[in-house]
């Protein structure tokens, strides 16, 4: 069967060459990369040839790169670590409200211990305004914490302004770039920012590799006591294999990064304006301009986000929802709570994620299956034939009583 | 392992009964679009059996999979065994679903139920 896989935001496939830098470590360089024999130094130097790759993707020194086993790691480093090292007289933390859960729950978590934590709102469209970020901070504020973009709506942040704002008034200021890196150019120098993750996942490196960059001068306490590895910040046994897989692959992000960025784009762009072609009452969720280029994300109103994605499934195509059916939380996705998406819309909302190994070929095969699925659900939705018959939307706001609303209409 | 059982995905793909009956004597209605789960059956009944029944859901692959289900086991029974037809009942004939999708989408026996209902209300008000 035919298989395109549209996840990227979830996890990206391998490149091959990254793979084939990755065996030897597997097999015959097996050393720690703290012992002091000569097995040892291989390991150490591969580790070592890693950061460099990793600093040069995004402008850093080789000695600000911390690798952690994932971007999860890094942000829970970064906003704990950083709240923990500068509490002595400061307690407060801002982050936006549409931020990776591993930030989000690493802020509640501070709040439990004394720490209090600003939410920032964001418009319609994804975006969090700088202006905000300038009201919220105080005089305790320690750190802002924003994303350079979001995976689901692929809202790409005013981070620039946000951390001249940062800068100016003596806050440490924090980006989540694991949907940027290697996808978009990230230079830590251009966006002011104090400390970043990065994770190589995202960019065909394999699961297990990360890192957060951290500004020389910035204090951090390790949340993973116990070693001296990473110069005593982060401590455990490097997983060498996967961290020459990131190097490797930040390497070949950087240089590709041009080609691959105008081929997404271009995918991105044909199903964003040729899918409204095909499908009526459809509407893109996130901004059209500053937009992740391999990010698309529609609402198909009538019909629920599950059942697309399951029938695009069993047609090889490989997509995610953000309705309250098709996550495990049984919970509308929080990005499009915050921009206020209608919640039954929200539950037929669909998130496509493209990568460098997409294909035209491809993106026909989704627009000639994608509207007949569509068209399927569609004809089994009470929903759509209500539609049609009256030309009204069933109102579904939160604590809309639909029961009520519908035997009025059947009284009439 | 995958996310339903064979049977879930097998109704799911290919739905028995969807559709609306234009005279249905009885039409029932669950769930709400906030949720993300709708279920609407319509029945037609003779000699106190249900002669036909369909469905028009909005929902998950679960909530698609049990209306089915639920069109399936009820179509020729009289209405005292379609109301024994119960949740828990469906989603067994369904080799089971996943415990999160037990609640919200595991509605089809009650929209059934409230058509029954909708049909013993309507037939006594014509008596």
């Amino acid at each position: 069967m035919k298989e395109v896989y549209l996840e990227n935001q979830a996890n990206t496939k391998i490149d091959e060459r990254v793979l084939s830098e990755m065996l030897p470590f597997l097999k015959e360089n097996y050393g720690n990369a703290q012992s002091m024999n000569s097995l040892g130094a291989v390991s150490k130097d591969a580790v070592e040839k890693a950061r460099k790759q990793v600093a040069e993707l995004i402008g850093a020194k080789d000695n600000e790169i911390y690798f952690t086993s994932c971007g999860s790691e890094s942000n829970n480093l970064a906003v704990k670590g950083i709240a923990e090292a500068y509490n002595q007289k400061r307690k407060h933390i801002i982050v936006s409200g549409i931020e990776h859960f591993s930030v989000l729950y690493s802020a509640r978590r501070l709040s439990q211990s004394g720490f209090e934590i600003t939410y920032l709102p964001v418009d319609k469209y994804g975006f969090v305004s700088p202006d905000d970020v300038k009201k919220a901070i105080r005089s305790d504020t320690i750190l802002v914490s924003a994303q350079h973009a979001n995976p689901e709506i692929g809202t790409i942040q005013p981070l620039e302004e946000i951390s001249k704002i940062c800068r100016e008034k003596n806050v440490l200021f924090h980006t989540d770039a694991v949907v940027t890196c290697g996808i978009i150019p990230v230079d830590v120098v251009k966006l002011g920012a104090d400390l970043l993750s990065l994770s190589g996942s995202q960019f065909y490196g394999p699961k297990g590799a990360a890192a957060l960059y951290i500004k020389k001068g910035v204090r951090i306490i390790p949340q993973i006591d116990g070693g001296i590895q990473e110069n005593g910040r982060r401590a455990g046994t490097e997983n060498v294999t996967a961290i020459v897989g990131l190097g490797r692959a930040a390497e070949i992000a950087k240089n590709e990064l041009d080609e691959n960025y105008k081929k997404m784009i271009h995918l991105r762009d044909r199903i964003i304006s040729e899918l409204p072609k095909k499908i009526e009452y459809i509407y893109i969720n996130g901004p059209v301009d500053r937009r992740l280029p391999n990010n698309v994300n529609f609402s198909v109103e009538f019909i629920e986000g599950e059942g697309m994605f399951l029938h695009l499934d069993g047609k090889g195509i490989y997509v995610s929802s953000g309705s309250a059916c098709a996550s495990k939380s049984l919970k509308m996705s929080h990005v499009l709570s915050a921009i206020k998406v209608d919640t039954a819309l929200g539950q037929g909302s669909i998130l496509m994620t493209l990568s460098k190994y997409n294909t035209d070929e491809e993106i026909d095969y989704v627009l000639s299956e994608f509207p007949l699925i569509v068209k399927k659900l569609r004809d089994m939705s009470p929903l759509y034939s209500y539609f049609l018959k009256t030309g009204k939307r069933h109102v579904a706001g939160p604590g809309t009583d639909y029961e009520h609303e519908h035997e009025h209409d059947e009284n009439q | 392992m995958p996310f339903y059982s064979e049977k879930v995905m097998e109704h799911f793909q290919n739905p028995r009964n969807v559709g609306e009956i234009k005279d249905a004597d009885g039409i029932g209605e669950v769930g709400n679009p906030v949720c993300g789960d709708m279920m609407t059956f319509y029945i037609k009944v003779k000699d106190n059996v249900l002669s036909d029944v369909k469905f028009k859901t909005f929902g998950c692959g679960a909530a698609i999979a049990v209306s089915s289900m639920v069109s399936e086991l009820a179509k020729g029974k009289t209405i005292d065994e379609a109301l024994k037809i119960t949740n828990a009942s469906v989603a067994q004939e369904l080799g089971g679903l996943p415990p999160n999708k037990m609640h919200c989408s595991n509605l089809g026996a009650d929209a059934l139920h409230k058509a029954i209902e909708n049909y013993r209300k309507k037939s006594g008000e014509k008596i």
